[in-house]
Formats: C-alpha cells, sequence, structure tokens
C-alpha cells in the first residue's frame, strides 16, 4: 500500500479529523501542560473545539495554544484519530504569522546557523553560554530562560571527521542522518553510531549537505523556512534512499519529522525527495530492533554492570514502534535498566527555553526527574538530545542516547 | 516484521484483561491500539447483570436463565463459570498492583445499589473498595458533597433524586474550594488535589462541622490517582462515618485506576501496549491468521502472531461500522458482522432508553469465542473475540459491559493459554516417544 491511501492524515483532511472528536477527555488526562499550568487549557479545547471558530480570514479565537508544547501525546492517546497535535501545531503558525515572530524564536528554531556561528568560537561561545550574567542577559534581552540547559558548541563537526574516512566495505549499507545535533552539539554521538553500525556489519555511507531538519522552525510556527529545510535535507539524503539505502537517524525527533511530520503538517507530500526519504527513513533503535527480528543482529555484547534509567521521550512514542531501546538493552548482559513512567520531560525541544515557559518545563518533567532522583542509577538514557540536555541539568545525571549503552556494551569504548 | 506470540488488537477492559492473563500466563503479548480505550470513561465497576429485563439481585445465579433467553448473548458462551472466574482474577491483579492497597470488594452473587451521579441506583456487583459504602439497598441517610469547579457533578440534584428511593434521605453540599492555581478543573484535577494533604485538610475542614449524625458522606469519584486508597481512608477516619465515591462523567478517575493498574501489570510481565496502530487487516494463510496489518503514521507494518485477540469495541468505540446501505463491518480484521436487521425489520425502538435491536450486531463467535460467518462456520482458527465487538448484548440496558468485556476477555486469554499448552505437550510427548 502507498501513501496515497492514507489520505485521512494528509491535506485538508488531517484537520477534518477534527469531526470524530467525541469529547472524551482522554487527550486531556494525558497532556502534560495542562497538567500542571492553568495557562493551557488542554488539547481538547484549543484542539478540534477551538479549531472549529479558526476561520481563514479571521484572528484565532484564543492564543493560548501558544502554551502547547508540541509534544505530541494528545494524538498519540486519542481513541477516535484525532490529529490534535497536528492541528494545533497548523493553528499556532497561523495565530504567529499573526503575532510575529519573536526575534528569540527565530535563532532557537535554527540550531544549524547558531551551530555554524558558535564552532569555530567555540570556546568563547560556550563560556558566553554558562555566564550567569551573560546568561541572565539574553533572558532580559531575548527571553531564553538563563537556568534552560543549552548545548555545548564541539568546536568540532561530525561533518568533518566523516569526511576523513571510509566505512569498510559491508554487504548491509546504511545511510546516517545525523542532522545538526550531531555535527556541531555532539560529534562524539555520531561517532559512536557509526562505529556501532559498523560493529554490527553495517557500511555507513555519510551523505553530505545534511543541516537541521527543520522541525524547531516548524514547532515554531515559521512554516515557510521550515519547508526550506525540509527540502534542503530530504535532497541531501533522497540518492541514498533511492538506491535502496535504508536511512537510520539517532535524533528521534528528527527522524520523526522527515517520517511523517513534515509530510504531514507541513503538507508536503507531493515532495518527490521527501517521499523517498520517508519511506526509508528509521529511528535507530527501531532499525536495529527490526534487525533482531530478522535475526540479522549481532548480539556478542560484553556484560556491563550499570544501572540505567530508561525515559522514551514523547517524540520517540510519536514513532508509533514501541520501546524498541528497551529491547535492545536487554540484550546487554548485566545490565539493569529502569524503565521510567513519564509522558515528558518537559522541554520539548525549544519550548523550555523560553523564559515564559521554563517553569512550566519543569514542572512537566518533576515526576521524571524524581524517578530517576530515586533509581540512583548509574546512567540516565534517552533518545532525543534536547531531553538528554534538559533532564541532565535537573537531575544532575548523566544522560546518554540508547547508542552509548550499545556502544560500550560492544567493547568499543 | 515482528512476532509475537499474540497480538491483541484494543486497549480497552477486555484487550488488556486479556493480555495481562497472556502475559503473566508466560506468553510473549503486543497490544496495538488506535488509542487508549474505554478505561477512561468506565465507572470501573465491574456491572455483571443489572437488569434481564427486571432488576437482578443475584447476578450470577440469573446468568444460566438469561443467557438461555438470549441465543448468541456472550454470556452464552462464557457462562456463569467462565464469570465465576474472571472476577476474582481481577480483583487480585490489584491486590500487589501500582495502587495496593486499593481494592475490589464484592462478588459477582449479588449485586450493589450504587447512586450515579444523577442520583439514580445502578446495580452492580464488584466495585472498587471506595465505592463500596454507597451501597443503598437498605437505604439510609447521605451527604453528598459537590465542588462548585467541579462540571457536571451537581450534589443537590444527585441528592433529590436519592431521596426519591424509599428508605433513603439525601442532601447536597457544595463547596468552593479549587485546587490550587487552577481555573478550569476536571475530574483528575481534583484528584491529584485530593493526594495532596492540604487539601484533603481545608475539605475535611469544610465538611466536617455540617454533617448530620447518621449521615455518610458521598464524594465524585475523584478520591485521589496516585494513592486513592490512603486518601479514602483518610477522609473515613477524619469524618468519623463511610465515605464513598459516585462516578463522575469522563475523565473517570476510576477508570484511569484500572487502566494505570492493569498497565502496569502488564509492564511488568514484559508485554506492552503501543498506540497509533490502526489495525488494517489479518494476513493469513487459509483459515490461520499469520500476522496482523497495522497502519502506523504513513507506514503500514505486519506484526506477525500465532493468535489473535480482537477487542475493538463495538459501534461506540469504533470497533464495528455501519455504512450507509446498512452493511455492517468490522473494521481491524474485515469479520462479518451479524445481528444487523434485515430491511423492514425494527432497528431502532423508539425510548431512548429502550430495546434497540441494532445495538446487538457485532461479531458471532462460536463456543470457543471464534469468529464464525452467517453459515456458524469459523472465519479464522486463531482469532478470538472478546468485549463490546461481540454481538448479542446490549450491555447499556442489560448493565452487563464491565462483565461481558472481562469474562470474554478472561477466558479469551485461557483458551490461548490451554492451547499453546497442549501443544507444547504434544510437542514434548513427540520428542520423548
Amino acid at each position: 500500500m502507498t501513501a496515497h491511501d492514507h489520505h485521512d492524515v494528509l491535506g485538508t483532511l488531517m484537520r477534518d479529523s477534527l469531526d470524530h472528536c467525541v469529547k472524551c477527555t482522554i487527550c486531556e488526562t494525558f497532556c502534560p501542560v495542562s497538567n500542571v499550568t492553568p495557562l493551557f487549557p488542554g488539547p481538547k479545547y484549543v484542539g478540534p473545539q477551538a479549531e472549529r471558530f479558526r476561520v481563514p480570514a479571521d484572528e484565532s479565537p484564543d492564543d493560548s495554544l501558544d502554551y502547547c508544547s508540541g509534544c505530541g501525546i494528545c494524538t498519540q492517546v486519542c481513541p477516535q484519530g484525532v490529529h490534535i497535535a497536528e492541528i494545533n501545531t497548523q493553528a499556532r503558525a497561523k495565530l504567529r504569522e499573526r503575532t510575529g515572530f519573536k526575534l528569540r524564536d527565530r535563532i532557537i528554531a535554527r540550531p544549524d546557523l547558531t551551530g555554524r556561528l558558535g564552532t569555530p568560537a567555540a570556546g568563547l561561545a560556550n563560556r558566553t553560554l554558562r555566564s550567569r550574567p551573560l546568561r541572565l542577559v539574553a533572558e532580559r534581552v531575548l527571553g531564553i530562560d538563563h537556568r534552560a540547559a543549552v548545548p555545548s558548541f564541539a568546536g568540532r563537526t561530525f561533518q568533518a571527521w566523516a569526511k576523513g574516512r571510509t566505512s569498510p566495505p559491508a554487504q548491509r549499507r546504511v545511510a546516517y542522518f545525523h542532522g545538526c545535533g550531531a555535527n556541531w552539539y555532539e560529534p562524539d554521538s555520531g561517532q559512536r553510531t557509526v562505529e556501532l553500525l559498523e560493529w554490527l556489519g553495517c557500511q555507513v555511507d555519510v551523505p553530505r549537505g545534511q543541516s537541521c531538519c527543520g522541525l524547531p522552525l516548524q514547532s515554531n510556527g515559521m512554516f515557510g523556512a521550515a519547508r526550506k529545510y525540509v527540502r534542503r535535507m530530504a535532497r541531501a539524503l533522497a540518492p541514498a534512499a533511492r538506491q535502496g539505502i535504508d536511512l537510520v537517524g539517532t535524533s528521534t525527533s528528527c527522524t520523526l519529522m522527515l517520517k511523517r511530520e513534515a509530510r504531514e503538517i507541513l503538507g508536503m507530500d507531493e515532495d518527490p525527495d521527501l517521499r523517498v526519504v520517508s519511506d526509508n527513513m528509521y529511528d535507530i533503535c527501531e532499525y536495529l530492533v527490526m534487525l533482531h527480528e530478522r535475526g540479522e543482529l549481532r548480539t556478542d555484547f560484553r556484560p556491563l554492570p550499570l544501572t540505567v534509567t530508561y525515559h522514551a521521550p514523547c517524540q520517540q512514542q510519536g514513532h508509533g514502534v514501541g520501546k524498541p531501546a528497551l529491547d535492545l538493552m536487554a540484550l546487554v548482559p548485566g545490565l539493569r535498566v529502569i524503565e521510567n513512567d513519564a509522558t515528558c520531560c518537559g522541554i520539548a525541544g525549544t519550548y523550555g527555553l523560553k523564559r515564559e515557559k521554563f517553569d512550566i518545563a519543569m514542572d512537566v518533567g518533576k515526576g521524571l526527574f524524581a524517578q530517576i532522583g530515586d533509581a540512583r542509577p548509574d546512567l540516565a538514557v534517552c533518545d532525543s538530545e534536547t531531553c538528554r540536555w534538559h533532564i541532565e541539568q535537573a537531575t544532575g545525571v548523566k544522560t546518554v542516547h540508547p547508542v552509548e549503552v550499545l556502544h560500550r556494551a560492544a567493547g568499543l569504548s | 516484521m515482528s512476532r509475537h506470540d499474540v497480538v491483541v488488537v484494543g486497549a480497552g477492559m477486555a484487550g488488556l484483561t486479556a493480555a495481562v492473563r497472556l502475559a503473566e500466563g508466560g506468553a510473549t503479548v503486543l497490544v496495538l491500539a488506535k488509542g487508549v480505550g474505554a478505561t477512561h470513561l468506565s465507572p470501573a465497576t465491574i456491572d455483571v447483570l443489572g437488569y434481564a429485563p427486571d432488576r437482578v439481585d443475584r447476578p450470577l445465579e440469573a446468568l444460566a436463565a438469561f443467557a438461555e433467553r438470549h441465543p448468541g448473548h456472550p454470556y452464552g458462551v462464557v457462562g456463569a463459570a467462565g464469570v465465576a472466574a474472571a472476577v476474582p482474577w481481577f480483583a487480585e491483579r490489584f491486590a500487589d498492583g501500582p495502587l495496593a492497597p486499593y481494592a475490589y470488594t464484592g462478588t459477582a452473587d449479588e449485586n450493589l445499589l450504587l447512586p450515579t451521579a444523577v442520583g439514580v441506583l445502578r446495580p452492580s456487583a464488584v466495585v472498587p473498595e471506595t465505592m463500596a459504602g454507597g451501597d443503598l439497598r437498605d437505604g439510609g441517610e447521605v451527604c453528598v458533597v459537590g465542588f462548585r469547579a467541579l462540571k457536571d457533578f451537581h450534589p443537590r440534584l444527585a441528592a433529590d433524586n436519592l431521596s426519591r428511593h424509599p428508605g433513603v434521605t439525601a442532601r447536597g453540599i457544595e463547596l468552593d474550594c479549587v485546587p490550587e492555581g487552577r481555573v478550569d478543573v476536571n475530574a483528575l484535577g481534583f484528584a491529584r488535589a485530593f493526594d495532596d494533604a492540604a487539601f484533603r485538610k481545608d475539605v475535611v475542614a469544610r465538611v466536617a462541622g455540617r454533617l448530620h449524625a447518621e449521615e455518610r458522606v458521598a464524594f465524585p469519584a475523584v478520591l485521589g490517582i496516585a494513592d486513592p486508597h490512603a486518601v479514602w481512608s483518610e477522609l473515613q477516619d477524619r469524618l468519623g462515618r463511610p465515605v464513598f465515591e459516585i462516578p463522575t462523567l469522563p475523565p473517570s478517575v476510576p477508570g484511569m485506576r484500572v487502566f494505570a493498574t492493569l498497565r502496569e501489570r502488564l509492564r511488568r510481565a514484559g508485554s506492552r501496549v503501543v498506540l497509533n496502530n490502526v489495525v488494517t487487516g489479518a494476513e493469513h494463510r487459509g483459515g490461520t491468521v499469520t500476522g496482523v496489518r497495522a497502519r502506523v503514521g504513513l507506514r503500514d507494518v505486519v506484526h506477525g502472531a500465532d493468535w489473535v485477540v480482537l477487542a475493538t469495541g463495538g459501534f461506540a468505540s469504533g470497533g464495528v461500522e455501519l455504512d450507509s446501505r446498512w452493511a455492517g463491518r468490522e473494521v481491524a480484521l474485515g469479520l462479518p458482522v451479524a445481528g444487523i436487521p434485515a430491511p423492514g425489520e425494527e432497528r431502532f425502538g423508539p425510548a431512548y432508553f429502550g430495546e434497540h435491536p441494532m445495538a446487538r450486531a457485532g461479531v458471532a463467535v462460536d463456543a470457543d469465542q471464534r469468529p464464525v460467518g452467517a453459515d456458524g462456520a469459523r472465519v479464522f482458527d486463531n482469532v478470538l473475540v472478546a468485549g463490546a465487538t461481540l454481538a448479542g448484548a446490549e450491555p447499556w440496558r442489560e448493565k452487563s459491559g464491565e462483565g461481558i468485556s472481562l469474562a470474554t476477555g478472561h477466558r479469551a486469554a485461557g483458551l490461548i493459554l490451554d492451547a499453546a499448552g497442549s501443544a507444547q505437550r504434544s510437542a514434548v510427548a513427540a520428542t520423548e516417544g
């Protein structure tokens, strides 16, 4: 079956899914934001109900949808198939078009640009980001909360590392979608991914020209710019996909963006590059579990006598593939994994960076932080980078991608 | 393609019951669902049989005759024994569940009469301990306490209606306390507030001096979501009298407690619920299903399975659909739908709460819960159907919904475990022989 059979989630029909809402309130019980603040009245009100009053020429009846973090949990739990989060993201973009985009949002929505600017002067840039007085100024001037976790510039790029090496030929070829996070902020994690995939018997291509997938722009309502980013990224990845090479990414929200959200929310279903990228895109844990199910995953991991907690971020849950990271970590002898029972850590990409939302993000994450604190783990594990930075800052527990655990268990670090 | 002993389709009462029993019995289980099921909308009492058509006092005793009068009813398939086995199993899931010592009480032998939010007495058999104090079979004095900020629960309305029942004297009082910092609060918001000692103290202070000597106290079912037993016990202690919950309109906090308990039991047994998987068909070889096809986002996947339990619900949940030409369709596996009135026959009765023949439409099954066609022949040998998808019941009128879901889900799991066990035994015998 092709995606053309999925018209109920694309184009105007996605918005029309609001007619399926029976006001059952299940989304309200799961919404992490409305459960901690009255500023957001919840997905049911702001989504299927308020959407009826949003007509193209008119102003939105209610600005509270700005407080939706876009975690997507409402869509996941809705028993009627209403695309609540997607409807809200589109409505928020229209709201922002009217109210204008803040300078702050223009900056934090372009992690590639900040990466490009910060990397050559990483030392200075990192000192700036760690300087309390300068952060207070940034909070005053820009509205980026001075307490929010921000990444460090690595001072080198993953692409530079990848350019200088060739992956040994192997029967299975995968193309690594590293995006902006691994390139400018966590090149080590990109390297570990390549090393792990090679250990697992894959030849790893790193398509050139990758930057940011456009998700932060989409979340901040800048759809025009987001589409440009998506097109550029899809152009970079499509040649590999057209050769039948599977695309594998470590940034779970970004793999979801290219797999599904750009087609659904940005309405880019007709872009041929995106279509082939979307059809062949896998989150890395999803991919490795798929190999394991086919009996094709190397599993001679060495014992790892550690206790770790695992939080499946909301965007990972948006893939609808369960919690493959848990299945993979279960293959590691001696590793004790404590599954966290939380829907969202609060950061939701760039949401928790914002001065007016930082406290909400901390309240949303409170339960998760307590679970991690109580477990006293050696490491916390989570698939999404912004969540890792947020969790690490809030709990003081070193927080890593599942790949890092497997990399250790493979004896590579 | 992933491979599982059992794929359960649907995450409501029937699906979760089947999944937990299977997983705890040693099967690898994957629960696929479009979204969260109707537990969140259910009062979470186990209504076995309330009306048949007169009010039933002893449901288990009444079951055999009831099933005989209603051929094709799910209770005819599971029998009284199926219900009698499922009820204690369900109660035991709570014993060392995540909310313990929160417990269920009562048996399928007799019905209690519990107030609804509009003050009607409703027969129900097995209920949360926090509701059992509302049994008004012998009448009594009740003070219904509500909150102005909690929509759709009106204590004076409930009390006025309750007072119309012989032997019942009721009055309502409404409190003005709002959980801190909240504006618009639903039942879950109040339940979270009740988990907080300061809020409880405030409520007790506002209620304590206003109670008559013989009155018991009813609250909307919002007495805690993290530790409901502690909240309820503390209120009883502090008010010095029985306290009980009355189910609210959705979201249902007691329903969420059921969901949390069963989901956690499932997780502990090594299985999980995966949402946003819309099952669209079966892969099969002849009468044997080898896997289910599901739509996940924009992608189609196949989940391999030796067995499938179908528990997607009926018309209300979208498990069964009717098109404009009055043709029925079971949406997940495309099973035949039985019981749709023929052209010219009565489909709906004139009274809203009256009999509606259409309500009995659903998937017909044989004695082993396998789906059957109009000719009575099995459609698939390894698919079992449970819950509201089944044909033959009018759960709203019978007050039998949870009883059917629990008993058929429980029995479906038992049939699969038995079959898998005997297959294993014959394999062992073959090797040894």
